[in-house]
């Protein structure tokens, strides 16, 4: 019973969190120590002679000399003597603290030291109650009366005991010495300060939460246990590992890059808003702020994730990739993002949307990943969960970072956004100034609304872009369209806004016919393709009409309609969603208005080029089940101009194909 | 004495034996690559100039501890709990309080910008809404569930999960909206108390703390335990990645707080010094990862450079225990949540009795440097 492990014994049986108080138990004994303690002199004070008293400022000075620190941290250490009840105050005996001057501190016998094996007890309270009251001058404090009180109505029942028990202590102290009885009253009101502080003072012996597990316990260990040590410890020795001065360099060097960014280590431009008030700093660096400083472009530079962490950065990647036709990788890479951190309700749905929109043969936005993943990512599809796509994911990720991120780098967008960046003045306030600043402090723009907002412009993005696609970077990213396959159907917007077309409101809404091809799955085409043939719906026609190119695309559009590979159904569902969006777009268009004819053959070929090696028949839709997948390809071939579906509305092989 | 599932031969003993030995090869592995140690590849680094680091707010409105606080992403805005049983949502720049959220329990120990948990075992999210008269409690949401008190939680990468710990010596991932478990994480043997998430895009692991005086390193996808420490040598009261994501500090009871590094797959460096005997309770990383900030139990804050292992500084300015310290988002602030700081402001005798108005320090530490400079220009 008395044997425990010694590490884990903190001489606490009833305060087993307060490891401290062993260590302070020593110090206090150091404290102590005739040679080279604390100076002990008999104080008088008042009318009695206190033996062996020390001052505040002794004791602040001995800490300071024992542990090497400043009289402020030296204080501070002895008011948490003071308060644990080792160190007590004669004068101010409710004040537990140090003060670095003469008044007078006794130490406490080590009979009321905190380190106990026993709880403090209401027993032995009410007891010293009932003595002070007994006492003449002991009258008791307001809320000492109410302990008192509520001691006598709940200690009712051996009351007479404990009103015995201090006359008894009472007579007892009358026959010590003098100066002995005051020293041991001092100390006796002294632990009941600590023990039961009075209300509203802080108590050193609150500890807080009781923790389930008693680290004096022994533990009980099965068989069981040691077996999973044993097989955890085995996995550990068998981990690889890096060689200390490769990963510490590491660690080392990523201080060295940041410090320059770190607001505490160096300046803050124009200057740290809580220290003048002045939000211009937050201002400059707002997630989706159209020009960068300077500092926000640099630590771009820093890392792949750095870049991808900042919304800002995020963007200017993306309009990269646009320019270099590798969008669908970001696009995918948020998509899974997306789904492992996303709700588990739409996570099946997405899993599929992702599949179909970037992993299935013929995919709209066809990535390009090596056979073993796309094995393991197909096979794991079958029975989607939130980490399935890990590998393609890593896989991507992997690409960008040592491919697309180098040349972003180097490229003329990110020069473009390094040249643009903003290098603030550093502020240079008067003290009036910063008097202004400070009854000037404005209330920001709450986050819920600002929430709002985004969700709002997400809505509407969403509306206007009727995809499936979009939703996928929703919550990944706040400006959802671009990930959308814009880049080759929209190069008018896009060259519009090259930068950031969510400040500038301007909805880059991709084509929505493309979007829509993107979007409907092959069933669903199969249930559209069967409600008839129709002229194209004249509401469709209506919106699209709104502009030169739009009227062409929609005249090209009624081609393929005519030819029946494309259901009208699918306007019909499009069309009161892209009237904003048709509308801002024909503002833009006049800047190159043929340009959308002229552009695409050329990209077109790009795009082609990465597809290459499917077979025709299958650049039709994802398909959801193997049986179904026959059928599909068995629909396509019958319908031969579907496969034209691919790029029809901007290129010129519909009417090469047709005509 | 359990004997049960113990094969011929085998003894608690011989297990226990077998165990340590096992260790000890760890121990002896991971020493093999241990080429050099931290502060000697740090020698070369330069030193830190002084830091003067000052109060600038100080947001009162709690009437009891405040356990836990969190910033929000907008860089100025902040949630805390307290034992009064509310929740204070504060825009921490202009002092005010925006909303304030009463809980049916009182000892809410951990929050998240939003979710809060504590004594009651659940972990709730509070949708937030700018209706002032709107009743945000009733609109609370339970999403976790365990068997004990949660001692921490967070959100993932979005808002749709929430990873949490609790005194039942498990940690759980959730779905917000359904509230259905995604995955458990067993392994500590006590209370755990303290986790948090790695900082990289592309890590899907997070670590805690516990009073099992583990840390271990957990992958979220699968549930294992892939990494463990068991160096300190009483609870493990906090837990936090350095920012790179390759390593992590630990704040713990026994008055030390330590750093490990996760590729080495070992602790680098111990920040204690003689004249800290009281248990560290949270700690956190400056945006460069050089200081760690770490609150104590004895009313300060200790500021630690993490490279050479000497402290920095140290702040004052609480006076009851450090409960939280958070460095904010992008880095210009240290926020920090204290048990109690007293101050009797009034005394009223009309009704007979006294009343004692609490206030509840959250103080703002920061770096002042720069205003020194003002004043001497002007």
């Amino acid at each position: 019973m008395t044997i425990r492990n010694v590490l884990r014994d903190h001489g606490q049986r009833y305060r087993p969190r307060m490891a401290c108080l062993k260590k302070a138990e020593k110090v206090v004994l150091e404290m102590q120590d005739p040679a080279t303690g604390v100076k002990l002199q008999p104080q008088r004070l008042v009318i009695t002679t206190i033996p062996h008293a020390i001052t505040g400022e002794d004791i602040v000075a001995w800490l300071a000399d024992r542990f090497q620190i400043d009289a402020q941290e030296a204080r501070s250490f002895g008011s948490m003597l003071v308060a644990l009840g080792y160190i007590y105050p004669i004068q101010d005996h409710k004040r537990l603290v140090v003060k670095p001057d003469a008044s007078l501190y006794r130490f406490q016998t080590p009979y009321f030291w905190p380190t106990q094996q026993w709880p403090v007890e209401d027993t032995d309270y009410a007891i010293y109650l009932a003595k002070r009251n007994i006492r003449k001058k002991g009258i008791l404090e307001l809320h000492e009366q109410e302990q008192y009180n509520r001691l006598h109505k709940w200690m009712n029942h051996k009351w007479d005991f404990i009103v015995m028990q201090a006359k008894e202590q009472y007579r007892a102290a009358k026959e010590r010495k003098k100066p002995d009885r005051v020293v041991f009253d001092c100390q006796e009101r002294a632990y009941w300060v600590v023990h039961r502080p009075p209300p509203g003072t802080v108590s050193a012996m609150d500890y807080g939460l009781e923790r389930l597990i008693d680290p004096n316990a022994h533990e009980a260990k099965t068989p069981d246990d040691y077996e999973r040590i044993m097989i955890f410890t085995q996995q550990s020795i068998m981990r690889p590992r890096v060689k200390s001065s490769v990963s510490i360099g590491a660690l080392v060097k990523y201080c060295a890059t940041y410090k320059g960014h770190d607001p505490f280590l160096s300046k803050c431009l124009p200057s740290n808003p809580w220290l003048t008030d002045d939000v211009t700093y937050w201002a400059l660096n707002m997630p989706n702020v159209e020009i960068p400083t300077k500092m926000r472009v640099e630590r771009w530079t820093f890392s792949f994730g750095e870049l991808l962490s900042d919304p800002r950065g995020r963007d200017d990647f993306r309009l990269f990739l646009k320019k270099e036709f590798s969008g669908e990788n970001l696009a995918f890479w948020e998509g899974c993002e997306d789904l492992k951190w996303g709700t588990a309700a739409t996570m099946k749905e997405k899993a599929e949307q992702i599949y179909k929109t970037f992993l299935a043969r013929g995919a709209p936005r066809w990535i390009n990943i090596d056979g073993k993943t796309m094995e393991i990512t197909v096979k794991g599809l079958k029975h989607p969960h939130r980490y399935v796509l890990d590998a393609a994911q890593t896989h991507i990720y992997m690409l960008m970072k040592k491919d697309s991120y180098g040349r972003y780098l180097k490229s003329p967008v990110f020069k473009e956004t390094m040249k643009k960046a903003v290098c603030p003045e550093e502020h240079k306030f008067s003290d009036s100034q910063l008097e202004q600043n400070a009854r000037n402090r404005r209330p920001s723009l709450s986050p819920i609304i600002i929430r709002q907002q985004e969700q709002e412009q997400k809505a509407k993005m969403a509306a206007s872009a009727p995809v499936d696609i979009t939703q996928l970077c929703r919550f990944t990213t706040p400006v959802p369209h671009l990930a959308v396959y814009s880049g080759i159907t929209d190069p008018p917007s896009a060259n519009a806004s090259p930068s950031l077309p969510f400040l500038a409101h301007t909805p880059a809404c991709p084509s929505p016919i493309s979007v829509a091809l993107d979007s409907t799955s092959a069933s669903e085409r199969r249930a559209e393709a069967s409600e008839g043939e129709s002229e194209g719906n004249p509401e469709a026609r209506a919106s699209a009409g709104g502009n030169v190119s739009k009227s062409r695309v929609a005249l090209s559009l009624r081609r393929l309609l005519k030819r029946g590979c494309t259901p009208s159904s699918m306007f019909a569902s499009l069309s009161p969603k892209c009237n904003s969006a048709a509308g801002t777009s024909s503002r833009i268009q006049p800047i190159t208005p043929d340009e959308p004819s002229q552009a695409p053959p050329r990209r077109i070929g790009n795009f082609f080029q990465i597809k290459v090696d499917i077979p025709p028949e299958c650049r039709i839709y994802p398909i959801e089940s193997e049986d179904e997948d026959e059928e599909n390809r068995a629909i396509s071939r019958e319908r031969l101009g579907t496969k034209e579906i691919i790029c029809p509305w901007e290129s010129l092989t519909p009417q090469n194909g047709t005509g | 004495m359990a004997c049960q599932g113990l094969q011929k031969g085998e003894t608690l003993e011989s297990l226990k034996r077998e165990s340590e030995t096992l260790k000890k090869k760890l121990e002896e592995e991971r020493n093999k690559l241990n080429d050099v140690e931290l502060h000697q590849v740090a020698e070369k680094v330069e030193v830190l100039s002084a830091l003067s680091i000052k109060t600038r707010r100080v947001l009162k409105g709690h009437g009891n501890k405040v356990l836990c606080m969190d910033w929000c992403k907008d860089k100025r805005r902040m949630v805390s709990s307290s034992q009064d049983g509310k929740v204070i949502v504060w825009d921490a720049f202009t002092l005010n309080k925006e909303h304030g959220v009463p809980l049916p329990c009182t000892w809410v120990l951990a929050c998240a910008y939003a979710p809060l948990s504590g004594l009651d075992n659940k972990c709730s999210v509070i949708p937030l809404s700018l209706d002032k008269n709107e009743n945000l409690a009733a609109k609370k949401k339970s999403v976790a569930m365990h068997t004990n008190y949660v001692s921490g939680c967070s959100f993932t990468n979005s808002d749709m999960q929430l990873l949490t710990s609790s005194g039942d010596g498990t940690c759980a991932l959730w779905d917000v909206e359904s509230g259905q478990l995604l995955q458990s994480f067993h392994g500590h043997t006590a209370d755990v108390l303290s986790l948090d998430l790695a900082p990289s895009e592309t890590g899907n692991t997070f670590v805690s703390g516990g009073c099992d005086m583990k840390a271990n390193v957990w992958d979220m996808r699968s549930g294992q335990n892939i990494q463990s420490f068991e160096s300190h040598e009483s609870d493990i009261n906090c837990v936090k990645y350095y920012p790179s994501g390759d390593a992590f500090a630990s704040a713990s009871d026994d008055a030390t707080c330590r750093f490990y590094d996760l590729r080495a797959d070992r602790e680098v460096a111990v920040y204690q010094k003689d004249s800290i005997i009281f248990g560290a309770s949270t700690c956190d990383f400056s945006l460069s990862g050089r200081l760690l900030f770490a609150g104590y139990n004895d009313y300060t804050i200790n500021v630690w450079d993490v490279l050479k292992g000497t402290r920095a500084t140290i702040l004052f300015g609480h006076e009851n225990r450090v409960s939280r310290v958070r460095v904010s988002p992008d880095g210009t602030a240290l926020g920090s949540a204290s048990w109690d700081s007293t101050l009797r402001v009034s005394w009223s005798f009309s009704t007979g009795s006294n009343y004692i108005f609490r206030f509840i320090k959250l103080l703002f530490w920061v770096n002042s440097r720069l205003v020194l400079e003002f004043t001497v220009a002007f």
